[in-house]
């Protein structure tokens, strides 16, 4: 490992030679790829063809059956904490208590993740994600796309570099998915990182890599 | 019980790493756990009823004779408070789990053992304050004198801590397991006999006279022993569920 983890040649998200196994069956393996500062990746792939469990690899929520995950040259396992403070990651469930509103869920979420909840920022997010006039309602009585939109908030909220988001599109409408982009390339321009699956195309994004899963070779 | 020393000598410039201390997670996770338990005021009220509905079905069935009841109250009234506690178990995981926060708590930058420590804390308050503050009326039904019902919302303010800290560890390992409500009895029970042992005993030795304090003094080492491992095991057990 190189003493200098900062350095240019290694910024960014990395995976070598990943393999991960469903059962006794592997999804895939071997698979490698790097995406630099301002990059975005698209992880297409069949149903069932691992992209939740890459995410979830990248993430280090699930186990890898071999190979390493590196950000900024760091094997993720080895960085820890710093890696969950850089991350901010979409499941494919929202992630919201359905008893608290939009408002308090993203001040819960990002007081959890060790940042000060501002308000004004809060309200200014959510409002982006034109869910301003329902902050104050519990997330139970808000629809599906509305919610997905509180939940993508929590990630712009969370300021972070790296973004892994699992079907950011599910359930959003055009001005919806208009929203995404635009806060995707924001991220982008801004030198982020993200990794992420869809089945839509996302269009309005700068710089967007394609890494497709070889899907069930049986 | 939130002091962390290390987490709150991180500056809060650094571009890694949390920028407000442990303390503040901590205290906003439990916060988080207590405000949505208020507002589900249904389910807060079960674990008490059921206390309360488990200790009464005793004097119906066997005879209503005090001196009858007065021997066996206090263990009936800690294996209530048992079964009510484990029953309300699988609310600390489980709706996480369901919508996806578990997983977003596993990706704070804090260290997961801690935030498990709130939630068990949040439990605590939710499930097992509520018993030991209607514990005496059923110390009264059970026919027990009043040193001895003094000794026993003491024993039950010292041991239930043990039960969810141990708890934590149990629903940790099961949350990802669709019905697991039996599994979950069959492998935390076990672990709280001693809390039963001695949280009983006291009662029992204050009844004729005894010292309860060597009870009261194992029933605290219990909850501290369980206070220093539990977290530990049940952040690992929510990391492996997960994955």
């Amino acid at each position: 490992m190189k003493p200098n983890h900062r350095s240019e040649l290694n910024a960014g998200l990395e995976a070598s030679e990943l393999e991960c196994l469903r059962g006794f069956q592997s999804l895939f393996e071997g698979l490698s790829f790097a995406v630099s500062p301002g990059e975005a990746l698209q992880v297409t792939g069949a149903n069932g063809s691992g992209k939740t469990s890459l995410l979830r690899i990248l993430c280090g929520l699930g186990l890898a059956e071999s190979g390493e995950v590196r950000w900024n040259g760091v094997p993720i396992a080895r960085a820890g904490a710093e890696y969950r403070a850089v991350l901010g990651y979409l499941g494919h469930r929202p992630a919201l208590k359905g008893e608290l509103t939009p408002r308090e869920n993203l001040r819960a979420h990002t007081t959890l993740h060790g940042k000060a909840a501002d308000d004004t920022r809060i309200l200014s997010v959510l409002e982006s994600f034109g869910i301003g006039r329902r902050h104050d309602r519990p997330c139970r009585t808000l629809s599906a796309g509305q919610q997905q939109r509180t939940a993508l908030a929590r990630i712009v909220l969370g300021d972070t570099p790296l973004w892994i988001l699992d079907e950011p599109a599910t359930a959003l409408d055009d001005g919806g998915i208009a929203c995404l982009e635009a806060a995707m390339d924001d991220r982008l321009a801004r030198g982020g990182v993200i990794v992420f699956t869809s089945h839509q195309s996302l269009e309005g994004i700068r710089s967007l890599g394609q890494l497709a899963l070889p899907g069930n070779r049986g | 019980m939130a002091e962390h020393t290390t987490a709150e000598q991180v500056p809060a410039n650094r571009e890694s790493g949390p920028a407000l201390p442990l303390r503040t997670g901590m205290w906003s996770l439990l916060r988080r756990d207590l405000s949505i338990a208020l507002r589900e005021r249904g389910s807060l009220a079960q674990p008490v009823l059921f206390f309360i509905v488990v200790v009464t079905l005793f004097p119906l069935s066997v005879a209503p004779d005090p001196v009858l009841l007065r021997s066996a109250g206090p263990g009936i009234i800690w294996v209530a408070a048992l079964l009510a506690t484990m029953l309300a178990l699988d609310s600390m995981f489980r709706p996480d789990f369901d919508d996806g926060t578990l997983e977003q708590i596993a990706l704070s930058p804090h260290p997961l053992s801690m935030l498990v420590l709130a939630k068990a804390v949040a439990h605590w308050l939710v499930s097992s304050v509520p018993l030991i503050v209607v514990s005496p009326l059923l110390g009264m039904l059970m026919q027990l004198p009043g040193d001895a019902i003094s000794i026993l919302v003491l024993a039950l303010f010292l041991g239930t801590p043990a039960l969810s800290l141990v708890g934590a560890v149990g629903v940790g390992l099961t949350v990802g397991i669709r019905r697991n409500g039996m599994l979950l009895s069959l492998l935390v029970l076990p672990l709280y006999v001693p809390a039963l042992i001695f949280g009983s005993g006291a009662v029992q030795a204050s009844l004729v006279s005894l010292d309860p304090a060597p009870h009261l003094l194992l029933l605290a080492a219990f909850s501290l022993f369980s206070l220093a491992v539990c977290p530990l095991a049940a952040a690992l057990a929510v990391r492996i569920s997960l994955n």
